[in-house]
């Protein structure tokens, strides 16, 4: 099984683990992911203004080189997930789609299907053939899972779960073999980059989080947004946080290759 | 510009329909930054449907906002209030000279594990 692979800019630098562990893991369960040519970064955050053209080429081109090779598109950072697969909905609106395409002067419809990797493990691999191919498993491990806002919302474009009762992480942690913690928080928003210029701010949103699974028994949070997790840890979290790729190549036992 | 013209614009930026709150208050409910907020989601709805607009354009309220779309989903209207702060925010930083960051401001931000994810939101959300 062959995917286009978008890592983003984070990826690249600050948030190296969740990318390594991501490529080692997939490989293990016998999935190449080709990075698609000279991406340029997403931007972090979508803009939701209907009259915002040039925020969203980026995404645009990545989507279209994805359909151009013939493969579905898979992302990591929940950011990216969220800029990307919120620009293609706003591609299949003809209007929009014919102003970004007159900037990019290439014709794109919003067609090519994006997968986040916890999607592409429950929906294309299967969380069965996910534990079938464990062989470290996390017995005992109190997970708590942080999906955040961005994974999630707005549910009627992102399409990835119960957005108040999601479960897709939970099922990924029981397929390591661990246990998942179930908190009221695990849906809300860490702060994100407000920690830039108000950091009391972001303080109060991530501590809310962190200490309700701490309160709730968890042993370690896990995420798949870098910025989530700069802000549970810069504001103290009780407990580490870590991304989901590096549990699921410890599991699957290629974490130190 | 004038109030009703204002309104109009905000309207056509963000999409979204503010005539259908019920004035329910779950948006405001549901904010993580409502702490933060001078101006609140349901006043934001309530006062662009009102045309009450330079109040908000002034206001710290528009940073404060992480578009997390918690508002979004649970609005038992589908009055998509994010969507109007956002256009608001845009209406002021669109203005010459009225970016809310600059390159400049960055250094003294920074730390060591800070994220770039960080940075390019933030300057996509407070600059134009």
């Amino acid at each position: 099984m062959k995917f286009s692979y978008y890592p983003g800019c984070t990826l690249k630098n600050k948030a190296k683990d969740l990318d390594e562990y991501a490529r080692k893991s997939a490989l293990a369960l016998g999935v190449e992911l080709e990075e698609i040519e000279n991406w340029q970064c997403c931007g972090g955050v979508f803009t939701t203004a209907k009259d915002e053209i040039a925020t969203k080429l980026s995404s645009v081109r990545a989507l279209k080189q994805a359909q151009d090779k013939g493969y579905d598109l898979v992302t990591v950072c929940s950011a990216c997930h969220n800029v990307i697969k919120q620009t293609n909905f706003a591609m299949q609106d003809e209007e929009f789609a014919s102003k970004v395409n007159n900037y990019n002067g290439e014709v794109y419809d919003g067609s090519t299907k994006v997968y986040h990797y916890l999607e592409l493990l429950r929906d294309v691999i299967g969380f069965d053939k996910v534990k079938e191919k464990v062989v470290n498993p996390l017995k005992g491990k109190k997970i708590a899972p942080y999906y955040g806002c961005l994974l999630l919302r707005p549910n009627g474009v992102m399409k990835m779960d119960d957005p108040e009762n999601p479960k897709i992480m939970e099922d990924f942690i029981r397929a390591i073999g661990a246990d998942p913690v179930y908190y009221a928080n695990r849906n809300e928003c860490c702060g994100g980059y407000v920690a830039l210029e108000d950091a009391e701010q972001a303080k109060q949103s991530s501590n809310r989080v962190s200490n309700n699974a701490v309160n709730c028994g968890a042993e370690v949070i896990v995420t798949a947004c870098p910025l989530c997790k700069y802000n549970l840890v810069k504001n103290g979290s009780k407990i580490p946080v870590i991304y989901f790729t590096e549990l699921l190549a410890e599991a699957l036992g290629v974490k130190e290759n | 510009m004038d109030n009703n013209l204002l309104k109009e614009e905000l309207i056509r930026i963000s999409g979204a329909k503010p005539v259908k709150c019920m004035s329910c208050g779950k948006c405001s409910a549901t904010c993580p930054a409502y702490e933060q907020m001078e101006y609140h989601p349901h006043q934001f709805v309530n006062m662009i449907a009102n045309g009450d607009i330079e109040p908000l354009l002034n206001s710290k309220s528009i940073y404060k906002c992480l578009t997390c779309f918690a508002c979004v989903d649970r609005c038992p209207r589908g009055v998509e209030p994010a969507k109007l702060v956002e256009a608001v925010r845009l209406v002021s930083v669109r203005k010459q000279g009225n970016n809310h960051l600059t390159a400049n401001d960055i250094p003294q931000l920074l730390d060591e594990e800070i994220p770039q994810q960080a940075l390019v939101s933030a300057f996509r959300k407070y600059t134009k």
